[in-house]
């Protein structure tokens, strides 16, 4: 699968966030995508899946060279796009069990899914999590590392072709972001590819991203190896700032709206 | 009949997905003119060849009805035009008790609802009525030989005389209320249920209710007696035609629930949206007995309904759970009563409700421990789910507590589907009414798991039908 994001513009509530996004994406590698809050990074994410709130202003989203943009989310997810939410969503009443199943039917086409329960049982185990979550309502009174495990796992059962990772690793211990990084680093033999999205370096040390960009102010400003992720970790994100001439923008708010 | 043994096409009028609207042509063998006075009243009793004190009862009852004041809470009933109904109509000559000797195009009415076929999977006994009377009734073998009865009131009236005449009429008075006062004068159809002393009735008893005329009014009448120790539960399900005038269903049900007895009473309610459903339910619960109702309102056009257990008895236990789904033009005023007049008794209330394109769900509640009662126990919950913002809801919890001994919880939650949720399931490639179908029935999911399973599936099937192709 390959990605091509142009020239891509959004808002919510009137509030410009992307101002002219350009990046492309494609399976059988990992991206990481490096920020500070408030540089669109969950933006884009969400505007790559459809969320309802933003609205696209410019630009086009290109998958396989198909403008998905006027696409519903579930259109999206049917060409074999996934987001790990960076807040899983809670559903009362509807089992992890039967929620998947559905999820997986689609997937696959109804009547392909022999031994999804099995499969499942094996990927529960994978990633850790208890047996008996598979008839606990979805997310409802999870813990936090609980919920983003249960995105990987469901990541894991749907085998997306490419994965948006948003934020998965904010508030997780060291051995909740291994059993993560273990699902992601599971399905990166063929073409899966992920977009990693992270404030950190810390899940970059575990899940090694093939290209890395830097996105500031709604823009990608940068784009490279490894060596980004340590020149970040080193000089923080006031470097690209000046490394790269942009201007301090007092308009622009901290967004926290994901 | 000639005309009943033909084959004829019903008319079907196909109004969004409401899947029982069809109708056959009327073909009643009796019916009362238009509207109601004492000598329709009579009429009736007449035709029925009552003793005497059904008569009396029937007129006292008539009286009261036109005194009494359209309530003045509650749904809009100002569109009832009382003149304008057909109280009576008798729908054929007999009563029987094998589906192929039933009238065919009563028969296919019951087979398109699926009845018969529900009978040979799951269920100990039927009734079914088609606008007044009762055509099929049937009970297995083996319950009619432990001294079961299950039958209309009428048979329950001449057949069975003394039991009949210690309880009819004792748990809902002809008084009660408006809508009560005129089923005790123009009843006609129901069930009578006596379960003797000790014996568990383990599959349902299932009585169906279809209205077939038009500016119709049927009024059954529903009496259960569970002698000692007994079990029993009765299930009841109905739907009309769709016509453009409404009609009118207006139900008296009185259970007795004696020592130590249990009985379980369900209802999937599904008239079509122009039925003014206005039924009065009650049950009174003796020491350590226990009754649950099982109440689900899916159709018609306003529907009041209080299911209520007086808990008469030391230990009684009551149980209301209470389902309605509002969609357009639909207001669904219901929820459930517990009256606690013994020690150690307690009830559970949990109301679920969900409206939808401009529907109006009600909870309405009452809770009362009589004065001196010890240690009355009583949970209330009610949730509700509004799909859109055009929809509403409305809760009304009273509560009368006339002592100090008591444990009283009342909980009450609004909530909104909300698009976080929707997008949420959507990315994971399910539609977006497939969503938002998810996410109702797992509102509901507490509730309908509670269900025996075929209830459980018919509801969803049901709310599936109301929620499809209107979302978004």
């Amino acid at each position: 699968m390959n990605i091509k994001i142009k020239d891509l513009y959004a808002s919510i509530n009137g509030q410009p966030i992307l101002k002219g996004v350009d990046l492309e994406l494609n399976s059988g590698k990992v991206h990481a995508l490096m920020g500070p809050n408030g540089s669109g990074k969950s933006t884009l994410s969400n505007v790559i899946i459809g969320h309802p709130s933003f609205q696209v202003t410019g630009g086009e989203v290109l998958v396989d060279g198909e403008n998905i943009l006027e696409m519903e989310p579930h259109e999206r997810a049917r060409l074999g796009l996934f987001l790990a939410f960076q807040y899983p969503v809670e559903v009362p009443g509807v089992t992890v069990g039967r929620f998947l199943k559905r999820a997986v039917d689609i997937r696959a086409g109804e009547g392909n899914t022999k031994g999804f329960v099995k499969k499942l049982r094996e990927m529960m185990d994978y990633m850790e999590i208890d047996q008996q979550f598979i008839n606990r309502y979805l997310n409802e009174g999870f813990s936090g590392g609980e919920k983003k495990r249960m995105e990987i796992l469901q990541m894991l059962m749907l085998k997306p072709d490419f994965a948006i990772l948003d934020e998965t690793d904010s508030g997780l211990d060291i051995d909740a972001l291994q059993v993560v990084a273990k699902g992601v680093n599971r399905l990166r033999e063929g073409d899966f590819g992920a977009l990693v999205i992270t404030h950190y370096q810390r899940i970059l040390n575990h899940i090694r991203p093939d290209y890395v960009h830097i996105m500031y102010q709604g823009r990608i400003v940068t784009s490279g190896g490894n060596e980004l992720v340590d020149a970040l970790e080193a000089n923080g994100y006031d470097w690209i700032r000046k490394q790269y001439g942009i201007e301090e923008d007092s308009d622009v708010k901290p967004v926290t709206s994901g | 009949m000639s005309n009943q043994s033909q084959a004829v096409d019903p008319q079907t009028v196909e109004i969004e997905d409401y899947k029982f609207g069809f109708h056959y042509p009327d073909s009643s063998v009796f019916k009362t003119r238009k509207g109601l006075d004492s000598e329709v009243v009579r009429a009736i009793s007449h035709h029925k060849s009552e003793p005497e004190w059904m008569l009396d009862f029937r007129l006292r009852s008539h009286e009261t009805f036109l005194k009494k004041p359209m309530p003045n809470w509650g749904g809009d009933l100002s569109d009832i035009n009382f003149d304008e109904i057909y109280y009576y109509a008798k729908p054929s000559e007999k009563q029987w008790k094998s589906w192929e000797e039933v009238p065919e195009s009563i028969k296919e009415t019951f087979d398109r609802i699926g009845i018969p076929e529900a009978e040979r999977k799951f269920l100990a006994g039927v009734g079914a009525q088609y606008d007044s009377e009762m055509v099929y009734h049937n009970l297995q073998e083996s319950l009619s030989d432990q001294g079961v009865i299950f039958s209309d009131p009428e048979t329950g009236l001449r057949d069975y005389p003394d039991i009949f005449k210690k309880y009819f009429g004792t748990v809902i008075p002809y008084t009660d209320n408006k809508f009560a006062a005129l089923n005790s004068a123009v009843w006609s159809g129901g069930s009578f249920v006596y379960v003797p002393p000790g014996v568990k009735v383990d599959i349902p008893l299932q009585a169906y209710f279809r209205i077939n005329s038009e500016n119709f009014g049927q009024f059954e009448r529903t009496l259960i007696i569970a002698d000692e120790g007994s079990f029993v539960h009765y299930v009841e399900g109905c739907t009309a035609p769709i016509y453009t005038t409404d009609s009118l269903h207006s139900a008296v049900v009185e259970i007795i629930a004696l020592p130590g007895s249990r009985v379980r009473y369900s209802t999937v309610q599904n008239w079509s949206g122009d039925v003014y459903n206005l039924v009065t339910k009650r049950a009174v619960a003796y020491e350590n007995a226990t009754v649950e109702w099982v109440d689900g309102n899916i159709g018609s056009k306003r529907t009041m309904k209080y299911p209520s257990i007086w808990l008469m008895g030391e230990g009684a236990h009551g149980e209301v759970l209470s389902i309605a789904f509002a969609g357009k033009n639909q207001e669904q005023d219901t929820g459930g009563k517990a009256v606690h007049a013994a020690d150690n008794t307690s009830s559970v209330i949990t109301s679920k409700s969900i409206s939808k394109d401009g529907g109006i769900a009600t909870y309405r509640g009452h809770i009362k421990v009589e004065e001196g009662v010890r240690n009355a126990r009583s949970h209330v919950v009610c949730d509700a789910l509004i799909l859109d913002p055009e929809s509403g809801t409305n809760t009304y919890p009273y509560m009368d507590i006339l002592s100090d001994d008591v444990t009283i919880e009342h909980e009450a939650k609004v909530s909104r589907i909300s698009e976080e949720q929707l997008f949420y399931l959507m990315s994971r490639g399910m539609d977006e009414a497939e969503a938002a179908m998810m996410i109702v029935n797992g509102f509901l999911e507490p509730l309908v798991k509670q269900l025996p399973m075929e209830y459980a599936v018919e509801l969803n099937r049901l709310i599936e039908l109301e929620m499809e192709g209107s979302v978004g």
